[in-house]
């Protein structure tokens, strides 16, 4: 299948387009009526799923940018060239996800940029600000040669492709900060999440875990686009990815297992709790059925398992950013006698966010040279 | 990509000079952990409260006034919270961005003695603990909330704050509020009145508690009251300052049995705010696990110091590898 022939209009993109406009009117009413009126939120609970989902999913499904960006040009694997691309692009619409939620989730939208001049260095909030920022930009700019190229502007195109070693750095500086420093929010709150997750090493466990879900996005990606538009599927890209995953899956699963016997215990996850059911939850599904599916070489080299494994990564991981930014402390919140559970209109946002990306994606796919080494 | 090693080796000493500059900074960075010299709070002692909520009334009205804590020019009464259907009083049930102050009440069993934790009843006054080294004070992307260097009241910057509520998840205490009713919402705290000072007077909750129960002062002075209802004797006779700590006007009482502890003097790294009692401090609400001499802005802090080192790291071992296996991949190339 060539670029040309990706159809526009198909019912898939009628319907992002319908979900995009709904987003839209949430927008509209949040910036009107305010935080109290479009959410559930509450003095308890000051934070939800824009933050949750948005902010700390989008971030993390957004690793695989700087993961395939540093293999190809730092670590100099060129196999991998074959979807630096989609991988950088994917990013970037991870991080515009994030950064518009995150403008829609503060209560004064119009003073974003206020980080940016007002510094408070002993801020967490600061430095991922800052980061959110600095990386966005980084990203545009990784993925600004696909743009020159189409619009033939060749001297720009050359001028960013010299530079691209040492801004490709640049984005993996400031990814394995951005990274980490959302877990490091957390660290704050040690009275408040639940010691299930609450440990020194949450800046730690969020950047593994986010390499860990970046390997499992591109190859997920890969996989789906090669589908959809009808590409041959580079098995050894793919096998690859799956041996990385299996590799940070055993190192990321053994450091849970220690923070769970050396914190809390281990009968703190088997409690049958709310809070326990959802840690289990996490782990069996975005860590153990994954160890377990990569352990077995038959599957590790097979696509449907490795799309498998990619999903359940995915979801294991998102889960696990709900756990922390929302679930995990439920049982404080709940002493109060404040639950949460996100508005029609949380939802109906999120909803267009991702719409907003895979709208994106498919736009670029079409109008871009997104898999430029690819054999059709 | 085309970059030669001299140019990489270029960018290189570009970063570490950054990264040169920027291991300055955190030296400075990490909060005071002492008391400031001028500090300033309230011993709220729990025994001499009648639960009359003059405070709560009283803080309302004189934080709506202009450069009060609960000011907004777009409102022409103070922000009252009805939740009876006459809509009459004034009466929230918890803090909130319409109250920075209230005053709750314990009661067990019969309820018949005051003081008691079986079998009795006690009052607690919550509101804003002003921190000697503040989690929202740290947290705060933008410095909208901040610890005033010589009275250490804990303040709020409206013109700064972004609305992000990292100080609500942050506070360990339940204190900074937001406004959700709102589209232009500010966050909520008490600030101890600072706007009252200029003005000779101090905060609205002392200056009308009818019994003593909240006294304002300067926190040394305070401990030491505090120190000294503690060595009393159950049963003597004390004459309890009313309004602040150093007043001539005194109220003589019997003085009740304390819990051998002052809430404030230790937790989280102590605060401005002490509360005495006669109902431990965990019955009243006030939570167990946060431990003495724990500073909250060390554990962010933490990963925070550590950056510089990860900086160099990343860059000085990334270009490193990028020289290392550049070499290596084009002799397999040829």
């Amino acid at each position: 299948m060539n670029q040309k022939d990706i159809k526009m209009m198909t019912p898939m993109t009628v319907g992002l387009i319908l979900v995009m406009a709904a987003a839209g009117v949430v927008v509209v009413y949040r910036l009107l009526f305010g935080l109290g009126a479009a959410t559930h939120l509450s003095d308890i609970w000051p934070w939800g799923f824009w933050i949750g989902m948005d902010v700390l999913g989008g971030v993390a499904m957004a690793a695989g940018g700087f993961i395939i960006a540093g293999a190809v040009y730092i670590l100099n694997w060129r196999k991998y060239k074959v979807i630096v691309r989609p991988s950088i692009l994917n990013a970037f619409f991870g991080y515009v996800l994030a950064a518009t939620s995150i403008t829609l989730d503060i209560g004064v939208p119009w003073r974003i940029w206020h980080p940016i001049v007002m510094w408070q260095i002993n801020s967490i909030m600061f430095i991922v600000a800052i980061h959110v920022v600095l990386y966005t930009s980084t990203l545009a700019t990784e993925s600004s040669p696909m743009v020159f190229e189409k619009l033939k502007m060749t001297g720009a195109y050359r001028a960013v492709s010299k530079i691209m070693v040492p801004i490709v750095l640049f984005g993996v500086l400031l990814s394995t900060l951005h990274q980490s420093s959302l877990g490091a929010v957390y660290l704050i709150v040690p009275t408040k999440l639940s010691p299930l997750w609450y440990s020194k090493s949450l800046p730690y466990m969020f950047l593994i875990s986010a390499v860990l879900m970046g390997l499992s996005m591109v190859s997920f990606e890969t996989i789906l686009s090669s589908r959809i538009f009808k590409h041959k599927i580079p098995m050894d890209v793919i096998t690859g990815l799956a041996r990385g995953s299996l590799i940070v899956a055993v190192i990321y699963f053994a450091i849970k297992v220690w923070l769970l016997v050396s914190g809390p215990g281990i009968g703190a996850a088997f409690d049958g709790s709310f809070t326990a059911n959802m840690y289990l939850l996490e782990m069996a599904i975005g860590v153990v059925l994954p160890l377990v599916l990569l352990s077995v070489k038959d599957f590790r080299t097979r696509i449907s398992s490795i799309f498998t494994v990619n999903i359940l990564v995915i979801i294991g991981t998102l889960l696990n950013r709900l756990n922390v930014g929302i679930f995990g402390l439920a049982e404080y919140a709940s002493k109060f006698g404040v639950d949460y559970f996100p508005s029609l209109m949380e939802f109906v946002l999120t909803a267009g966010m991702v719409a907003f990306a895979f709208f994106g994606f498919k736009v670029s796919a079409k109008y871009l040279n997104l898999f430029p080494e690819t054999e059709h | 990509m085309s970059m030669n090693r001299r140019d990489f080796l270029k960018t290189a000493a570009a970063g570490s000079g950054m990264l040169l500059a920027s291991q300055a900074m955190p030296a400075r960075a990490a909060m005071p952990k002492e008391l400031p010299p001028e500090a300033v709070g309230i011993l709220y002692d729990a025994t001499l409260c009648i639960g009359c909520k003059s405070c709560m009334v009283n803080c309302k009205k004189y934080n709506s006034e202009p450069g009060g804590a609960l000011y907004s020019s777009r409102r022409i009464s103070p922000p009252y919270e009805f939740s009876t259907p006459e809509r009459i009083w004034d009466d929230p049930h918890d803090l909130s961005g319409k109250t920075l102050n209230i005053i709750k009440a314990y009661k067990n069993g019969t309820g018949a003695t005051k003081d008691a934790a079986e079998n009795g009843y006690s009052f607690v006054k919550q509101h804003c603990l002003h921190c000697i080294t503040p989690a929202c004070v740290s947290v705060c992307p933008v410095g909208a909330l901040r610890k005033d260097p010589s009275n250490g009241v804990v303040y709020y910057v409206e013109n700064r704050c972004i609305g992000c509520r990292y100080c609500l998840l942050a506070c360990p205490f339940r204190i900074p509020r937001y406004e959700w009713d709102t589209a232009f919402p500010q966050v909520r705290k008490c600030q101890l009145c600072r706007h009252r000072y200029a003005e000779g007077k101090y905060s609205a909750c002392c200056e009308f508690c009818p019994t003593g129960a909240s006294i304002f002062g300067k926190v040394a002075d305070l401990r030491k009251e505090a120190e000294k209802r503690l060595a009393l004797k159950t049963g003597d006779q004390y004459d309890f300052p009313l309004q602040t700590v150093g007043s001539k006007d005194k109220s003589r009482r019997t003085v009740s049995k304390y819990i051998n502890h002052i809430y404030g003097m230790k937790e989280a790294g102590g605060t401005q705010y002490m509360l005495m009692a006669g109902v431990p401090f965990e019955l009243l609400g006030f939570d167990k696990n946060i431990r003495d001499d724990e500073f909250f802005p060390d554990f962010t802090w933490a990963y925070i110091s550590k950056i510089p080192a990860v900086i160099a790291t990343v860059l000085i071992g990334g270009a490193a590898t990028w020289a290392f296996t550049k070499g290596k991949n084009k002799d397999k190339e040829k």
